[in-house]
């Protein structure tokens, strides 16, 4: 990437954080509080009223550890999805490359993603979770997340243009998605462990317990609990970036015919 | 002296370039019609040709001028140069920084100050903020928006934005300025800084502007060269009086030839229409423009009115106001063959409409206040002309130095 798309990346984001809280009285403390307040909405929601995941330690923190990991593909992804189209207007009129667009996008969310990150720290710390030494890895998890979260944004981007349908479709396909990951729920509700195989292939759900494992109880349970074959359980890991490269082409591909079709 | 012609660099090559849009001919936004048409084997689109092998070379330091009637395909050439659409066939070549306004203001936020937009701008235009820095002072001051800079573009007036806007693009530190249609923004004052500004950039030799325009003036006076395209094709590229004047000819053609045939026969007492004797357009050179008006009468009380009068007035239709005004004119036969010198005008468009007149000196006893007017010349009936001299380029006024 050269240096005058890097200066537009900056700009859009600049730009997304500056009207993100535009008007309001307390400005960019929603960032932080936000956060906080849906999160105890959800503790008390899911862990007092519920009792969900009481037979696993700090079973709270792990829930908004998820979330906030889900949240950010979601905000990517349906973020992404609208981010050509919405931005129309400019594509018709100025030539830039347009795979900044949807970066802008990602990485905007990534910066939230990261403060959601500090508050579910701040929740850890005041439920006692021991952090293991390995939580020093923890940020490389973060890599495969972002390129999942980026990839499936830029097919989505594309396919928009041409197929406005795909907003809701993809709408259902999130809701469906956050129930078929481990984010409200702890793997060890669901008792047959072939149905959780499967749901491990999910890039998100692997990654999420892979982090609940290492960040704040080791008896959450990770991939290699449920699958032997080696070359299986690197399919969560490789998938984001297959998706990521695969993406981007396709976005290449049509990018220029973008401003006709809009 | 080096007496050996400098090879001037050329900055924009086109070369063959064609494009075609693909229009749905039926409207099936549903799956289920498209799925129809589709077995019916309707394409759904048919294919609409918008540039036709357009060739040409813009030269550094051009003034470059592109002209054509409104769906003629300049704006999709001009998108094409600036790179937003891709030929279909052909290349287009660019050397240097090019920095293109279809449209100002775009990616203009309302709720980000005039200074955060300029720097928005500028990054969406591919500068970094150290270029913006270095060019910022200009902008300011051109746009003549000191104090407001650290506003919300939101309470900025439309007018205010604008110039904003026109500043940013005027003083974007760029090897070529691709403008579309933008010249004439702000208020007067503002209007002949652009103005001047534009002179000033014409005589830099480092600068290329292109520029679409219907504003066969503006061409007039900052263009040094000026290509034509008709239906998308390149008319022709030679010389800028021929294409200016075959530009405003075609435009009266079709203004005359719709509007006269737009119209069922009025049963009016009677009929009057200029027939032009001179072109359409003309420079100071043809000294006169020479018309001749003619009538008719259908009335048969008028008929044995004699003498009648015709009254012709003549206006200018860019800046406003009856230049002249015959008076009335008694007439014997049924046509009046009348000129106008042409030597004391600056360019400008004028329109001549005619009268038919009753005596003037009758004056109705019972209706004095009655117009004597029989009929005057319906819109296609007056005749229209256009001065235009590629040596003129002082127009403020009407009337020339002589």
């Amino acid at each position: 990437m050269n240096s005058k798309n890097w200066i537009l990346l900056k700009e859009l984001v600049k730009t997304d954080f500056k009207l993100r809280y535009q008007g309001s009285i307390m400005g960019h403390l929603w960032s932080i509080l936000k956060p906080l307040m849906l999160f105890s909405v959800m503790y008390l929601v899911f862990v007092r009223f519920l009792g969900l995941g009481r037979d696993m330690p700090h079973f709270a923190v792990a829930l908004l550890l998820g979330m906030v990991i889900w949240n950010f593909f979601a905000e990517t992804t349906s973020m992404g999805l609208t981010s050509i189209v919405g931005r129309g207007d400019l594509l018709r009129k100025l030539s830039f490359p347009k795979e900044i667009i949807v970066l802008s996008v990602a990485v905007s969310a990534f910066i939230n993603f990261l403060i959601n990150l500090l508050v579910v720290l701040f929740f850890a710390v005041l439920n006692q979770v021991e952090i293991s030494k390995y939580a020093i890895i923890a940020p490389l998890y973060i890599i495969p997340i972002f390129a999942f979260s980026l990839g499936i944004a830029f097919i989505l981007a594309t396919l928009f243009v041409y197929f406005r349908d795909i907003a809701p479709v993809w709408e259902v396909v999130m809701q469906a998605g956050m129930y078929a990951t481990p984010i409200i729920y702890s793997l060890s509700m669901i008792h047959n462990n072939r149905i959780i195989a499967v749901m491990m292939l999910n890039p998100l759900a692997t990654i999420i317990q892979d982090l609940r494992h290492i960040l704040i109880y080791p008896g959450n349970q990770v991939i290699t609990e449920f699958i032997n074959n080696k070359w299986i359980v690197a399919i969560p890991y490789v998938l984001p970036f297959i998706v990521l490269v695969f993406g981007y082409t396709i976005f290449k591909k049509y990018a220029d015919k973008f401003a006709e079709i809009i | 002296m080096n007496k050996k012609i400098e090879e001037k660099e050329s900055v924009v090559v086109v070369k063959n370039v064609s494009k075609s849009f693909k229009l749905p001919t039926e409207s099936s936004t549903s799956l289920r019609t498209t799925l129809v048409n589709r077995m019916k084997g309707i394409k759904g689109f048919k294919k609409q040709s918008v540039l036709k092998d357009i060739s040409f070379n813009v030269e550094k330091g051009d003034f470059f001028g592109i002209v054509g009637r409104n769906g003629s395909g300049k704006s999709t050439l001009l998108k094409i140069i600036s790179q937003i659409y891709v030929p279909e066939t052909g290349t287009v070549s660019i050397n240097g920084r090019l920095v293109s306004f279809i449209e100002l203001g775009v990616g203009f936020n309302p709720e980000l100050t005039g200074r955060e937009n300029v720097y928005l701008n500028g990054a969406m235009l591919g500068f970094s903020a150290k270029e913006v820095d270095d060019m910022y002072g200009d902008i300011v001051s051109f746009s003549e928006l000191h104090e407001f800079m650290d506003q919300k573009l939101k309470n900025y007036s439309s007018g205010m934005q604008v110039r904003l806007a026109f500043a940013v693009a005027i003083q974007a530190k760029s090897d070529i300025l691709v403008l579309d249609e933008i010249l004439a923004v702000g208020d007067e004052a503002f209007q002949r800084k652009s103005r001047e500004f534009f002179e000033e950039i014409k005589r830099d030799v480092n600068k290329t502007v292109i520029l679409v325009t219907h504003d066969m003036n503006a061409v007039q006076r900052y263009c040094n060269k000026v290509i034509y395209i008709k239906d998308g094709v390149l008319e022709k590229s030679e010389n800028l009086q021929d294409i200016t004047n075959q530009y405003s000819e075609d435009n009266l053609e079709n203004y005359e030839s719709h509007v006269v045939t737009g119209k069922a026969p009025a049963k009016d007492k009677a009929k009057i229409w200029i027939e032009k004797k001179s072109n359409s357009v003309l420079s100071n050179s043809d000294k006169l423009f020479e018309f001749e008006v003619h009538y008719e009468l259908y009335d048969e009380k008028l008929k044995k009115e004699t003498p009648l009068y015709i009254a012709y007035a003549l206006h200018d239709e860019k800046r406003g106001g009856i230049v002249f005004d015959s008076g009335s004119i008694a007439v014997d036969s049924s046509e009046l063959r009348a000129s106008i010198p042409l030597e004391n005008f600056h360019n400008t468009d004028f329109k001549i409409i005619a009268s038919l007149r009753k005596d003037p000196k009758i004056v109705n006893e019972e209706n004095p206040n009655e117009t004597d007017m029989i009929t005057f010349t319906k819109e296609g009936h007056d005749a229209r002309f256009i001065l235009r001299d590629i040596e003129d380029k002082e127009d403020y006024g009407l009337l020339r130095e002589i």
